[in-house]
């Protein structure tokens, strides 16, 4: 009786299949439809995106090459205390040659002495002077080895090889913190004349913060001035803030060059006019002064647009009002119109100050000494060091900061208040 | 329904056919450094080589700066393109120990000089590694504003001398070379060099050395900020390759002289990238472009001296300015009284090292 009553209830189509099981079918037709549409682009995105940022990221923990190369030396390792002091027994020497000659004939056993380079310079000539030579080692050969150079006789050349045959390590990340392992395995500061990442990372976010404010501060008066002024001008306007948007930044930064250099335009003007002496010109260019006025002046747009489309959005009427129940200009502003505005305030700070953190070619043109920033120290290590490890770890430290100060703004300002239109 | 198959076959192979008439004009791409040294070897080595061989097509690509890292790059990926990499001394002697570079039999690869010598002696210790086959010997030396000194610098003591050349000075932005000159003008032997640079003591003493004109230093990173910055009076004297001070002078006639007291010497090549493509070509390439006369017709281009012994008698006159290139070569006799070659071997261990207290030392 019962489900008789339930199913004559079920509601069906025309052609008698239940509305429900047709409509989730038409709904899934959509999804499906939708989901196509959407695949190109995230596919596009995972490729050239998460996969080689991720590949990237992972060179700063992956130490493959030690253990593949030596492989015969690095398992016989594991079973060797290299706190007793003693070298490693014979067989450690008897599976080193192996690796040496069959690394020497497959052109492998130098990048382990490069890598090797990285944690204690040396390495590269003990690999290279040893490799020529593995072939015609005779046992006993830990003699051998130490025949060809003293060094194989330090139980410290070995304990570096035992740290760095696992196949990840952390030594990147020390180096990138300025910590290094003393010889005993423990970690410490380096040396007071190898330290210069922190300090890098400390003047990234400082100057970013302070290319910020100066960016807002600059930004604010023009971004008012857009947004208050009728149509025609402001989009005059408009297109004088957007005009360095479009053009080459290559050719801004220069331009700055050959504004701010000692023998440049601004410095002989004021020289002409009698305000500084010739031998007194202004040195803005080549530091941080000139990194500063440089990424200001291009990363200008970013904070007045922004502005701009939330001020639009204010009623004039707001500012009246407040002033006709009584305010001053200046309560009127404080009170009603900056509040309205903080919203993008915080979409134009974040943008300019996550750019600028990463911001690579106007500080590498212009910043001389102390206006450089880590991201310059992260090409050096790509393309000149080829210690990819230790670019990687600086990438990976850099993103870190950056999500943790994006955490903080979300808890202090909230995400959900920033809005760029 | 045949026919149709049968059409889409002849007309398959025939589109398969024209392909293969197009690969069959062979692109060689070949990377150098671009700007006056690219041309120079356009000229010298590339234009005659296509014209004995009309069907290589060679490309440029200047990317030379980038070459260890971009060749790695292709290395990992399985895909090299590059058929020929023009690299720096200790460029290549990295590729080679990393594997990304061939090793040649210089003997046999590379013609012998036109007494007979063969190309391994012509070439003598030149030859820094098993995969570099040298081309040109080029220096990093200093230039000077004739205008904006007092007195003429004449020994690399000057650049360290505040009181005799007041005023910036530019130095390359990296330990190489700098370290040699500060213990240079510091008194130490020449040939020691290395050994004091092997002690604690010596690095020390080295950057002590630089921090007697630090503030005074404009640092460069390309060899065309030099000339620049001599041209626009930002600095007084400046570091950089001679050729860049040779067309400084000869052909933008600047107010601009040569010192080329310790000149450091360096030496720059070709290797063979491993997996590249068109090996035959490249060969015959290599043959040609490192002959006597070859390497002695770079020279009418760019103030470079050939790396063959037996070149340098055939240098002439350069080919636009009509001037005699010998005098400006950094082999010349007169301009080599006083000259460094870096020891590659000892920079390849101390160079990682010693660039990161370098860069805490700029970043103080």
């Amino acid at each position: 009786m019962n489900t008789s009553a339930t199913y004559s209830e079920i509601v069906k189509t025309a052609d008698g299949i239940p509305l429900k099981v047709s409509l989730a079918k038409a709904q899934r037709k959509s999804k499906v439809r939708g989901i196509l549409l959407v695949l190109p682009l995230f596919a596009f995105i995972l490729l050239t995106f998460f996969i080689p940022i991720f590949d990237m990221l992972f060179r700063s923990v992956e130490n493959q090459l030690v253990p593949e190369v030596m492989e015969n030396t690095s398992k016989l390792l594991v079973n060797w205390d290299d706190r007793s002091g003693e070298l490693p027994p014979e067989e450690v020497f008897a599976a080193a040659k192996m690796d040496f000659e069959k690394g020497h004939a497959e052109r492998t056993i130098l990048r382990v002495g490069r890598r090797l380079n990285y944690e204690v310079p040396g390495f590269a000539s003990l690999f290279r002077k040893t490799a020529r030579r593995a072939k015609n080692f005779e046992p006993p050969y830990q003699d051998a080895f130490i025949e060809r150079d003293k060094r194989w006789g330090e139980v410290d050349t070995w304990r570096l090889i035992k740290r760095e045959s696992g196949a990840f390590t952390i030594s990147y990340y020390l180096a990138a913190m300025d910590l290094a392992y003393a010889p005993d395995g423990s970690v410490g500061m380096r040396g007071e004349t190898q330290r210069i990442y922190l300090k890098l990372f400390w003047r990234t976010l400082a100057l970013s913060a302070f290319i910020t404010f100066l960016c807002l501060l600059l930004a604010y008066p023009i971004a008012h001035l857009l947004s208050t002024l009728p149509l025609r001008t402001s989009n005059l306007l408009m297109i004088m803030v957007l005009l360095p948007f479009w053009t080459s930044l290559l050719v801004r930064t220069t331009a700055w060059i050959a504004l701010l250099q000692q023998e440049g335009v601004i410095n002989d003007l004021l020289v002409g006019l009698g305000l500084l002496s010739d031998d007194g010109r202004l040195a803005m260019i080549h530091n941080a002064t000139g990194t500063v006025i440089a990424m200001t002046h291009i990363l200008l747009p970013f904070m007045v647009l922004p502005l701009y489309s939330i001020m639009k959005t204010i009623p004039p009427s707001y500012m009246r009002a407040a002033k006709n129940l009584g305010a001053t200009p200046a309560v009127a502003f404080i009170r009603v119109y900056f509040p309205n505005t903080v919203s993008g305030i915080g979409a134009g700070c974040i943008l300019v100050f996550i750019i600028s953190i990463g911001y690579y070619i106007t500080p590498a043109l212009v910043g001389g000494t102390d206006g450089t920033l880590i991201s310059n120290f992260i090409a050096y290590h790509m393309s000149v060091s080829l210690n990819w490890g230790l670019a990687a770890a600086l990438g990976v430290i850099l993103l870190v900061v950056v999500l943790v100060l994006y955490y903080l703004y979300d808890r202090v300002v909230g995400i959900d208040k920033m809005k760029f239109s | 329904m045949k026919k149709i198959k049968q059409i889409q076959i002849v007309l398959g192979s025939a589109a398969m056919l024209g392909i293969m008439g197009i690969a069959s004009a062979q692109d060689l791409v070949v990377v150098s450094w671009g700007g006056a040294y690219t041309a120079s070897q356009q000229k010298a080595y590339h234009d005659p080589f296509m014209a004995m061989k009309p069907d290589v097509n060679i490309i440029n690509d200047d990317s030379a700066a980038d070459g260890v890292s971009k060749l790695r790059a292709m290395n990992e990926a399985g895909n090299v393109t590059w058929a020929l990499v023009d690299a720096v001394a200790a460029d290549a002697i990295i590729l080679c120990e990393e594997g990304l570079a061939e090793p040649v039999d210089h003997d046999t690869l590379l013609a012998a000089a036109p007494d007979g010598t063969p190309a391994s002696e012509d070439f003598g210790d030149l030859i820094v590694s098993e995969c570099f086959i040298p081309s040109i010997v080029y220096s990093t030396t200093f230039g000077y504003r004739t205008d904006l000194v007092k007195e003429p610098p004449t020994s690399i003591m000057d650049v360290f001398d505040l009181e005799k050349i007041p005023g910036k000075r530019a130095l390359e932005k990296r330990p190489l070379g700098n370290l040699e000159w500060a213990l240079i003008a510091d008194g130490v032997n020449p040939d020691d060099v290395y050994d004091v640079l092997d002690t604690e003591a010596g690095v020390d003493r080295a950057f002590a050395k630089l921090d007697t004109i630090r503030d005074e230093v404009v640092w460069w990173e390309k060899g065309a900020q030099t000339p620049q910055l001599l041209a626009d009076g930002e600095v007084v004297i400046g570091s950089t390759y001679n050729g860049r001070l040779f067309s400084a002078i000869e052909e933008e006639k600047q107010p601009i002289a040569m010192m080329w007291d310790w000149q450091v010497f360096d030496l720059d090549g070709w290797i063979i990238p491993v997996g590249g493509p068109h090996r035959e070509i490249v060969e015959e390439y290599l043959h040609f472009a490192t002959d006597t006369q070859r390497l002695a017709d770079q020279a009418k281009f760019i103030s470079y001296g050939p790396a063959r012994k037996s070149s340098a008698p055939l240098v002439g006159k350069h080919a636009t300015l009509g001037i005699d290139m010998a005098p400006h070569m950094p082999t010349a006799p007169e301009n080599a009284k006083n000259t460094l070659l870096y020891n590659y071997v000892w920079w390849a261990d101390r160079k990682d090292d010693l660039t990161e207290r370098f860069n805490a030392w700029l970043a103080q």
